[in-house]
Formats: C-alpha cells, structure tokens, sequence
C-alpha cells in the first residue's frame, strides 16, 4: 500500500475529526440522546495515542472551539476540557498502547469521564443545571465504543498509511 | 470562558468559527432538506392538487377573518388614542428554519439558518405559527443561535388572556413544561387558561400566546400557588420559525410603570 504524503496524510486525520464533529450534533432518536457518545474526544484520543508527534493541544484547543460554537457552549469550555484530556493522553500513551483492548477501553473510560467532569465543573459555573445520572451515559456507551472506534480508525491509518 | 461568559470580547472569534464549522452543521443537516426537496419534487399531481384546495380553503376562512380584525384593529387604535397611548400594529417577520442539529443536552437551544447578514440581533422574540418559542441569543454571519422558552435560565413576561393578570414565566429544561413561580394563593386563575405575553420586558411583542396553564396545586402552607403550564408553540415539532422585528413603544423614556 502507497504511504500517504503528509498532506495527504492530514486531509484523512482532517476528515475523521470532521465525522465526528457532525456526528455530535447529528439528531438523534428522543431515547437514544443520552447515549451519545463522546465522538471528538474518543477520535482525538486514538489519533493521540497513534501520532503523539503531531497531534497535540494544538489540534485539541482548536476542535475545542469548533465544538464549543457547533454545542452552543460557552468559549472554551470545550477546548478545556480536550486540552486536559489530550495532555494526559500524550502523558501516558505508550502505557495504554501496550494494554490489552479491555483494559484501553476502561482507561479511556477513565479519560471521557474526566472530560465530562470538566464540561460539567464549567457548566455548573455558569449556572446550566445537570443534576441527573443521565449525564454520566455518554462514559459508558464510549467505552464500549472504544474497541470499534480504534479497530476502524486503525484501519484507516494503515490502508493510507498515515504515520 | 469568562470574558466569554461576562463579556461579549469573544463575539468575533465566535463569529469567525462558526462560519468554519458551517459545513458541519450544512452536511448534518443535508439528509433533512434533501428529503424535503424529494419529498416536494416527486409528490403526485392529486396530492398537489388537494394541498391546493385545502390551502385555498383555509385561505378564504382567513381572509373572511382578518376582515373582521382590521374593523377591530382600526376601532381599537381608535380607542387608543382616546386613551392616549399610541400602540403600532404590524410587525416586520423573516421566515427562517431550523437546521436539525442537536446542541448541548441541558440547554434548550436551537439553531436557525438566518445570521447578521439577514439584520437578526441577539434578543429578537421567536415564533412559530402557535406562539412564541423563544429569542436569538447569539448571531453569527450565516446562522443564529436562540434560547427557547423552555430554558431553566430564561423567563418571559406574561398575562393571563382572561383577565390581564400579569406574572413571569420560567422555563423548567422540559421541552413541555413551563413554571409559575410568583402566583399568590388567591389569584384568579384556572386550568386551560391562555397566557400572551404582556409586552412589558421591551423585548417580545404584545399579545402573542406563549402557553396554557395545565396545573395548579394550592399548598396553602407556601405563599405562593404552584402553576405549571404548557408550551402554546410546537418547540419539537415545528421547522419554520418567524423572527419579528417588534416596534418600540414610543412610550419608553417615560418609565417602564404599566
């Protein structure tokens, strides 16, 4: 298989998070809405951990403030919340390269909990209410996501040979 | 966040991504208008046919209605001025749509496909054919932001249409559910009456229904009565929305004192 250029090689990494983005505000079935999992995050995790050399906090702030204006929240609230998440990520990533697929899913677990933590920290800041247990749904259905989610992503990255 | 929050120093920053995630919200959302367009392209000649005559139909029924209103409309400018206080009707509305995007889960917001370029300011009242839905709270170059009705940190003011009794209305986060806070125990009110907004924040305009009340319950240990009420507007259902350009009343200098 041809090695994709870098810019070629960034056209597919650009499109993945533009799925994910669109796949976050995509309408959703009434029950299914709490469900929803917590796409950029898991997508921008996965591309940290396969090219920590060139995604970064960077690449993290900017999709932040895509989401921030795509959710209506308020400036960087989201930006935040994936800085954290990918400095972390860019922390330990070569530990949870190496873990078998159960246990890298319950890191990332570990991962989008943090991140709804943030969201939440700041919503509860500027007064929007979320006291429900519904909150913590999205933790769950990206954890079982997870394996799916890097199985594809890491397909993509070889059949272009991304790297 | 927080000059975002407080201040209003981030509005072109805000401006400048949205117009770079349009395509997000325009590719979302092409599934929805392609099937409209579908839908409108391959529809029969008898269906056309018969939207035709129920729409001419109830086109007479209007007409034969707003006949009568624009007597009553001129009697009660009439009236008005006996009283000496002017009220323009006829406001300026813009046809807008949502785009079908979901936005954060706690907060009821909508987005719509009119921006700065079609002159919507943040604070202009929303509706639909049923009543009032909400107000921009922010505009971008191509698409607006609103905040619905139904949002725990929005409240409109209203009258009840039976007897003017005016009171605030508070969103509650439930797309069919509104609160009544400030009801005393012994206020004239019942169930199924029809709440208009009153006109008297400056922002929405006079008279439009906003919800019917469903619920009262009189705890006559708390001072005031709990009211629950319904949405007069279809917030889930409804595609196209009207943005109204209300008239300033020309009284506003002389103190908000109704």
């Amino acid at each position: 298989m041809a090695h994709a250029t870098r810019g070629g090689s960034m056209v597919i990494i650009f499109l993945t998070f533009f799925a994910a983005l669109a796949l976050t505000i995509v309408p959703l079935p009434e029950w299914m809405v709490d469900f929803r999992p917590e796409w950029l995050a898991l997508v921008l995790i996965y591309w940290c951990m396969a090219l920590p050399s060139r995604i970064g906090i960077l690449t993290a702030f900017s999709l932040g403030l895509c989401l921030d204006v795509l959710k209506g929240g308020v400036m960087g609230q989201h930006a935040l919340a994936l800085i954290i998440v990918t400095f972390l990520t860019l922390k330990v990533y070569q530990q949870i390269r190496a873990y078998p697929m159960w246990q890298q899913a319950l890191s990332i677990m570990g991962l989008i909990i943090l991140y709804q933590v943030l969201v939440m920290w700041i919503n509860g800041i500027i007064g929007i209410q979320s006291s429900s247990w519904n909150y913590w749904l999205p933790a769950i259905s990206s954890t079982l996501l997870w394996p799916w989610l890097y199985l594809i992503l890491r397909d993509i990255r070889r059949h272009f040979g991304i790297r | 966040m927080t000059s975002d929050h407080r201040f209003q120093y981030l509005k072109e920053i805000r401006a400048i991504v949205s117009v770079i995630v349009y395509p997000v919200q325009y590719i979302v959302n092409f599934p929805v208008s392609a099937g409209k367009w579908a839908g409108d392209s391959f529809s029969s000649r008898e269906s056309l046919m018969a939207e035709v005559s129920t729409l001419k139909t109830q086109q007479l029924l209007y007409d034969v209605r707003l006949q009568k209103l624009a007597a009553l409309e001129s009697e009660n400018m009439r009236l008005r001025r006996l009283l000496d206080s002017s009220s323009k009707v006829g406001e300026r509305v813009l046809i807008a749509e949502l785009l079908a995007v979901d936005m954060e889960p706690f907060s009821s917001q909508i987005v719509i496909n009119k921006g700065s370029s079609h002159n919507i300011y943040p604070g202009q009242p929303l509706l639909d054919a049923h009543g009032i839905m909400g107000q921009i709270a922010s505009v971008e170059p191509l698409t607006s932001t609103a905040t619905l009705i139904t949002d725990p940190n929005h409240a409109i003011p209203v009258a009840v249409n039976r007897n003017g009794l005016r009171t605030i209305l508070i969103g509650t986060g439930s797309s069919e559910q509104l609160d009544i806070p400030y009801f005393p125990n012994n206020a004239d009110i019942q169930v199924g009456d029809l709440l208009v907004s009153s006109g008297l924040g400056g922002r929405f305009p006079q008279g439009y229904p906003v919800a019917t009340i469903t619920d009262i319950k009189i705890d006559p240990g708390l001072p005031f009565a709990r009211v629950s009420a319904k949405p007069a507007a279809k917030l889930q259902l409804s595609r196209e929305v009207l943005l109204v350009w209300p008239n300033k009343p020309e009284t506003e200098t002389s103190g908000g004192q109704n």
